[in-house]
């Protein structure tokens, strides 16, 4: 049964302006659906149920004020641990945070909360964002509501799963190599990822700062403009923020798509894609074709090194940010006895992070340490360069590229835990949109024949999210996929 | 061919307590890893520049007003140990007699 969290947030943002429904309503039937599946998801390591009533309570008494209401407000939103709020626990999904209370909130919080957005919990995720998985979270994964023996992606798996259950109407994740963009397509939600700057990474713990993008989940293209429209803007406290006023990224949305130039990524349906994505993506771009853009063959020639350089670059970043975790100013620090300071640090290090944090501490280490920083760091930033190029050439001739977002549907928990190659190319088709700064979005476009979420990844130039969204509504428009997991269909 | 790494020496510059065990997974592992990255220099080459940001920007700067700061209370409360107004640690430095 279709329950108000069911519902867009702009089907519940027109009810609450109507009056049809009050916000202690809507957030309510977003916490029982909480208290209904989260035993069997576990994406939420914090939910936040009282704050939540409290705050739509606020709300109500403001909105009989008759006073105007943001599209944000009375919608349910869950945010990924990795983004700090004052006062409510952030753990990144890591031991080493384990009681961490921040005494600020990100900037994207700030703002949704300024609009009366309502938080309902801090989604769980992969140990700082470290993994495609979300198996990497030290609280235990989470299950993806297709298919609860399956991961939900990562490494904001969590914030996918809750969205794609109704758990949360919305929610916020970060995309560092695809990390909102892959959990959205193996849980069938659309997942953005705007371009590099767009959205303040004020508060968004670092993992490598250079590729780190607040990203959005929701179950409309519409949605996720209206979001956007909200989180984007200059923020004075992110010098990598880029300059400009917020937008209105939903006007102009049904434009469609006639005359528009889109590029199939050649490279994106080689080797390791699944015959039942490469099969669905193959529909979505004749979809695209029958609705009026005009369609051909795109190269990015560098892609294929993309991986590579990315598992250079955002282990060096992270090597160098996750330095501060080192038991005297906050977190855990390791019990007992140290014959000193130092002693303590590498103690409370050596039992606070988890395997896959030690293991992309460790390779960004040796990648900046003496004598290979050129070799590997040095190269990989040129590789950068190349990548950019390569889109630059594209969107000369394209207005948006497209692709498969994941070469897989989810895949078992369990399967690739134990070979972090296997585990890294999840992550191919996401990583160069990364490490070009454009945006790109994962839309659901069909299910494989197991009855998994496929995703269709659409990438624009920096800072074309209007085109962007314009393509991937007038693609979600015409599939019109009515989809529930099987979770809900009880 | 996997790259060869001094696992201990790369712990010693993380910081980071590793047991034999740990080390011994994470020296096969990076060697793999690295093995791949180490593609990148097969097409960068000495001509092309390397990007570090890639919507680069410059100069930014804000006006320079004067905001209070973190109360010093709400600053420790997620200290593992204090003492008064400060951060308590394990020593730092050699004792002299």
């Amino acid at each position: 049964m279709t329950e108000l969290c069911d519902l867009t947030g702009s089907a519940l943002s027109a009810k609450l302006a109507s009056g049809a429904v009050s916000a202690v309503e809507i957030v309510g039937s977003s916490l029982d659906r909480i208290e209904a599946v989260d035993d069997d998801l576990h994406a939420f390591l914090t939910p936040t149920p009282q704050l939540a009533r409290e705050r739509a309570e606020e709300l109500d008494v403001y909105r009989a004020s008759g006073a105007p209401l943001s599209p944000v407000a009375g919608v349910p939103i869950a945010l990924k641990d990795v983004l700090a709020t004052n006062g409510i626990r952030t753990t990144c999904g890591s031991r080493i945070l384990e009681g961490y209370v921040p005494p600020y909130d990100c900037t994207a919080w700030t703002r949704l909360s300024g609009d009366g957005a309502v938080l309902v919990g801090k989604t769980n995720c992969d140990e700082f964002a470290m993994g495609s998985s979300n198996e990497n979270s030290a609280y235990g994964p989470v299950h993806n509501p297709w298919d609860l023996s399956r991961v939900p992606g990562g490494s904001s798996g969590g914030s996918a799963a809750a969205v794609a259950a109704g758990a949360a109407v919305w929610a916020l994740g970060t995309d560092t190599g695809g990390s909102v963009r892959q959990p959205a397509s193996l849980c069938g939600v659309v997942g953005l990822k705007p371009t590099y700057g767009l959205i303040s990474r004020y508060g968004l713990i670092a993992f490598a700062s250079s590729l780190d993008t607040v990203g959005t989940f929701t179950r409309s293209v519409r949605d996720a403009a209206t979001l956007l429209s909200v989180l984007g803007g200059n923020d004075p406290r992110d010098a990598t923020s880029l300059d400009g006023e917020p937008q209105d990224y939903a006007a102009g949305l049904d434009r469609g798509v006639a005359g528009m130039r889109v590029g199939v990524v050649a490279e994106a349906f080689g080797q390791g894609v699944e015959p039942g994505v490469a099969a669905s993506v193959r529909a979505a771009i004749d979809r695209l074709e029958r609705l009026g853009a005009s369609v051909g063959e795109a190269h990015l020639p560098h892609a294929e090194y993309a991986l590579s350089a990315y598992y250079l670059i955002a282990p060096s970043e992270a090597s160098s940010n996750l330095a501060r975790y080192d038991g005297v100013r906050y977190g855990f620090r390791a019990p007992g006895e140290h014959a000193d300071s130092v002693e303590m640090m590498f103690a409370t290090r050596g039992q606070g992070f988890g395997p896959e944090v030690k293991r992309r501490i460790m390779l960004g280490t040796y990648a900046l340490s003496a004598g290979y920083y050129e070799a590997y760091y040095g190269q990989a930033q040129k590789v950068r360069t190349l990548i950019i190029r390569d889109y630059a050439a594209a969107f000369d001739a394209f207005d948006v590229l497209v692709s498969p977002t994941s070469p897989t549907t989810a895949f078992p928990i369990g399967a690739k835990a134990d070979d972090p190659m296997a585990m890294y190319l999840n992550d191919i088709f996401t990583i160069p949109a990364n490490l070009a700064g454009v945006p790109a979005i994962s839309v659901p476009c069909g299910v494989d024949d197991a009855g998994l979420p496929v995703g269709l990844q659409l990438t624009a130039p920096v800072l074309g999210e209007r085109t962007l969204l314009r393509a991937a509504s007038a693609f979600e428009a015409d599939l019109g996929l009515e989809f529930r997991p099987p979770l809900l269909a009880a | 061919m996997p790259v060869e790494i001094d696992i201990e020496h790369v712990a010693r510059l993380a910081r980071i307590d590793l047991t034999d065990e740990e080390e011994a997974t994470l020296r096969a592992q990076l060697g793999v890893i690295l093995e791949h990255a180490a593609r990148v220099g097969e097409v960068a080459a000495a001509d092309i520049p390397p990007t570090s940001y890639a919507v680069p920007r410059a100069n930014v700067f804000r006006e320079d007003e004067p905001e209070p700061s973190l109360p010093v209370e709400e600053a420790l409360r997620n200290a593992p140990e204090r003492d008064g107004d400060r951060f308590k640690v394990p020593r730092i430095a050699e004792t002299t007699a």
